[in-house]
């Protein structure tokens, strides 16, 4: 049923459409909103068998969700941010255990200096822990991810990790298509686990793993990987049977066949560079995107067919790997491999800078005329920048940067007032 | 596409009313996206919300900067900040003040837009008339429907019973089709 609703609501209702059995969550800016639905729709007896466990801290979160996860029950919980970070040593240990959770991460900046806006950086910090992570463009495809990630965890065993673009999407408003019971029943059948903690039949989880096999138990992480990449296509082709629309798989090509210039982006940024590119291509010019919906694992064979064709890549990422870069683009540059192509890195959007259609604009030009550099950082204001350094170079005791900048930029503003 | 950017500040309401509008749209069959100027939300600080109204899907996340039209919530924000930034000679304008365009200091910078277009509304004294408090989100809904037509007063109605329920949702329907039959006679007041 058509429903104009926020993003949060929309993943919550699909959550709950899943039918979880345990959801332990602590509320965190942008995420709150969906748990609080979930709290306030198990309290109301809507959401039936099921548990809705409040925990102290996000640590408390994931430590539940092991716990109940291991105890065969359809686990579910939430985070971003600074929540994501205080969970990590949990967060691994899901996914070495190989528990099915799924977590939506609404993704948001990590400090310091502190900011509750939106980029990828929290999610990015967990690329190597294990989990699967998916990441929606619309808050549509966001309903119907979380309802894919609970049959992709479970056939694997593996945990999932569903990224929303924090506040873009969890509290946009827009029209969601919200399933039917009977059509979720259809695609996913009940939780039947691996592994589990029954008294019937004793079994540890959790056992400590010297040398002797360690590499082994790793490299099966990374071989049940290597099989979400062949499952991830084939969920989505059986979500569209039943629910008659495109969401998921591993990559997303948008006017990708004749382009020779190729954007490569992930999440709700995907909207504004399409409506770039359409305009572009009306100036005839050769341009398209290639959306990235799974980030782990990455999908390097599909990335490298969908780009065989271009002569030039930017890769326009919401993180920055300090020290180096793009993290994304780094993984571009690895599934591409041998090919001659050009491939820019354009760091964009950190916590909540507006990524406007004209900034694209020009970005996208510079990239077509090979006058961008390898590293860009788009709407870098460098006067602000440039003063801090000179600020810098000149005293000693210079000061905090954040504090120094937010000083300068109120001067700035007053003076134009 | 037809873009709104409502202008207000923490505590009346514009997130809400943002929403609502996409709500009527969504209820006469069009595509609808709402959303905040994201920040730390207080009470009384200049808040600004977005709405954009189309017949396809809207892909489009930047913020409105060249709205189609606006809804001021609250008139002491002239004097703060660049309220009609990138508003077009053809745009609309909903503001909310007790006060004619002249004893505001406007009415010259109004001659730059069709008169039928910019319209004076007492959205709070609407709402305290009606709701009890000062909640002139509503009100300019109404208001807003009879200058653009973009919507109707039964879709702002609708869209406030899927946010409201019982007195206060009764009491806003009639702060809003208050506003609307006001706006609708002042444009009627400005066209002549």
């Amino acid at each position: 049923m058509l429903k104009q609703c926020e993003g949060s609501h929309a993943v919550a209702e699909a959550v709950a459409l899943s039918r979880p059995e345990v959801i332990c969550a602590y509320p965190i800016s942008p995420q709150t909103h969906i748990v609080e639905g979930l709290g306030e729709m198990v309290k109301k007896g809507d959401i039936k068998d099921c548990e809705y466990i409040n925990v102290e801290s996000e640590f408390a979160a994931m430590s539940v969700a092991i716990g109940s996860s291991a105890a065969g029950a359809r686990t579910y919980t939430a985070t971003a941010s600074q929540g994501l970070l205080f969970m990590v040593e949990a967060v691994y240990n899901a996914s070495g255990l190989g528990l099915p959770i799924v977590m939506t991460v609404a993704n948001r900046a990590i400090g310091a200096p502190i900011n509750i806006w939106n980029d990828h950086s929290d999610s990015m910090s967990q690329r190597d822990c294990g989990w699967i992570q998916i990441f929606a463009e619309t808050n549509q495809e966001a309903a119907d991810l979380h309802i894919q990630a609970f049959k992709l965890a479970e056939e694997l065993s593996l945990p999932v990790m569903v990224c929303m673009d924090g506040f873009i999407l969890t509290h946009a408003y827009e029209r969601v298509d919200m399933p039917t019971q009977e059509q979720v029943d259809a695609f996913l059948p009940p939780y039947s686990p691996r592994q589990i903690l029954d008294p019937a039949a004793p079994v540890s989880i959790g056992a400590m793993v010297g040398p002797e096999a360690f590499s082994e138990v790793r490299y099966l992480a990374h071989a049940k990987q290597m099989q979400a990449l062949e499952l991830i296509p084939k969920i989505s082709a059986q979500f569209k049977e039943i629910f008659g629309r495109d969401s998921g798989g591993l990559v997303r090509p948008y006017m990708l066949e004749d382009a020779e210039t190729v954007v490569i982006a992930l999440g709700s940024v995907l909207g504004t560079i399409k409506d770039t590119i359409d305009e572009m291509r009306a100036d005839g010019i050769s341009i398209g995107v290639l959306g990235i919906n799974s980030f782990r694992p990455f999908p390097v064979s599909a990335i490298r067919r969908s780009l065989s064709h271009a002569k030039r890549i930017i890769v326009l990422e919401k993180s920055l790997a300090v020290g180096i870069g793009g993290i994304v683009a780094t993984d571009v540059r690895m599934a591409l491999d041998g090919l001659d192509k050009r491939i820019y890195t354009v760091v964009a959007g950190l916590g909540g800078r507006n990524i406007t259609r004209s900034s694209l604009h020009r970005v996208f030009r510079l990239a077509m005329h090979d006058q961008l550099e390898a590293l860009h950082f788009l709407d870098l204001e460098w006067s602000i920048v440039n003063k801090e350094l000179d600020r810098e170079r000149t005293t000693r005791r210079s000061g905090p940067i954040a504090e120094n900048i937010l000083r300068d930029l109120g001067q700035a503003k007053s003076n134009v007032g | 596409m037809f873009q709104v950017r409502i202008h207000g500040r923490g505590g009346q309401g514009v997130v809400t009313g943002a929403e609502m509008l996409s709500i009527a749209a969504f209820l006469e069959g069009r595509h609808a996206q709402a959303f905040p100027s994201f920040g730390s939300e207080r009470t009384g600080a200049p808040v600004v919300a977005f709405c954009r109204i189309a017949d396809k899907e809207i892909r489009l996340r930047e913020p409105v900067m060249e709205p189609d039209a606006l809804i001021i919530q609250d008139a002491t924000l002239l004097a703060q900040i660049d309220v009609f930034a990138g508003l077009s000679e053809n745009g609309y304008v909903v503001l909310n003040t007790n006060h004619t365009l002249e004893e505001m200091g406007l009415a010259e910078f109004a001659q730059r837009f069709r008169a039928e277009r910019v319209i004076t509304v007492s959205a709070t004294d609407l709402s305290l008339k009606h709701v009890g408090r000062n909640a002139p989100n509503v009100p300019m809904l109404g208001a807003f429907a009879a200058v653009s037509g973009l919507i109707s007063l039964d879709s702002v109605a609708a869209a406030i019973r899927d946010k409201f329920s019982g007195k206060v949702a009764e009491g806003n329907i009639a702060a809003a089709t208050e506003a609307y039959n006001i706006a609708k006679a002042r444009m009627e007041a400005a066209h002549a």
